[in-house]
């Protein structure tokens, strides 16, 4: 069984490889590619772990959604990002230094810890056997986590909502339609029959007032 | 040679100290600072869902559907942030970004 070992180590490695990419390379477009990949990836060890709806869903919404909206942005905004870059070396040590700290703890706690016993008492819903993982996760989050669902739908109703109202913007020379206008539009307001006199031709007091 | 639980944490602890050390080397690049949350973040769901399948319980991958949510939901309004503060001062530089003095 050295296949889901060597899946493993290849996910996690091209994953970890890839968030390098993303925060050291020059161009950001390059960063947004390489989190595609290290997304990618994780849906790869998604898959592995046994969680194979999570893993599809984060390709759709990273990779669909996200990723793309990233490069929407970088492509639309005309910004120098070398500019941007200054300073990389000078906040190299401290990133390291702090970098490293987390990574300490972070492998001290993984390397030391134990399951508490009591656990595998306290679990709230198990996974149930025979069943695949888009099924078990629809079993309870329409069901017991109900509440969990509606709010991350209001959540993102509400992110919509914010980044329409934040990025509308009304031009003033811009002609808009104003279906109310339209709709009191009458035929004594939009046009005037004026007799003309024969030979004479159009007078300038012919004209409606709303020409004048 | 199995691949256990710990293997999975040392990824997402690897993959979050990846996204702290990208905060600090792109102080200025608002744009970078984003995607190195995300990084966080999808360290954050592989340990939720690490823990989730190797526990047999399925409340870690409800959680870790919210914080997907939220995380897109934080990208949507960051980057709309990003392209109105754009519109307005013609930089998205991170210290110029001080009109409140704070």
């Amino acid at each position: 069984m050295m296949l889901p070992a060597l899946f493993f180590y290849l996910f996690a490695a091209v994953c970890v490889a890839s968030a390098v990419m993303v925060i050291v390379s020059r161009n950001p477009v390059h960063s947004v590619l390489f989190l595609i990949l290290a997304f990618v990836n994780a849906a790869g060890l998604f898959v592995l772990m046994g969680a194979e709806f999570l893993a599809m869903v984060l390709i759709f919404v990273y990779v669909g959604a996200v990723a793309v909206l990233f490069l929407f942005v970088i492509m639309m905004l005309d910004v120098d990002f070398a500019e941007l870059r200054e300073g990389f070396i000078e906040y190299l040590p401290i990133g390291i230094v702090i970098g490293g700290i987390f990574l300490f703890e972070l492998l001290l706690t993984v390397g030391f810890w134990v399951i508490n016993p009591g656990v595998a008492k306290s679990i709230t819903s198990a996974i149930p056997a025979n069943v695949s993982n888009t099924e078990a996760l629809g079993l309870v989050i329409y069901t017991k986590y109900i509440h969990y669902f509606q709010i991350s739908g209001m959540v993102l109703l509400v992110a919509m909502i914010g980044a329409i109202v934040l990025t509308l913007r009304h031009k003033v020379n811009v002609k808009r339609q104003d279906i109310n206008v339209q709709n009191a539009r009458t035929p004594e307001l939009a046009m005037s029959i004026r007799k003309v006199a024969s030979g004479q031709g159009l007078q300038e007091a012919d004209a409606p007032e709303w020409v004048q | 040679m199995t691949i256990g639980l710990g293997h999975y944490l040392a990824v997402g602890a690897i993959l979050f100290t990846l996204g702290i050390l990208g905060i600090f080397l792109n102080r200025k690049n608002i744009i970078v600072i984003l995607m190195s949350i995300e990084l966080i973040l999808l360290a954050v769901n592989i340990n939720l869902v690490a823990f989730s399948t190797f526990l047999g319980d399925i409340v870690g991958q409800v959680f870790a559907l919210l914080v997907l949510t939220v995380a897109a939901a934080e990208t949507a309004i960051g980057l709309a942030v990003l392209v109105v503060y754009f519109r307005n001062r013609g930089s998205i530089a991170v210290e110029d970004v001080n009109l409140m003095k704070g």
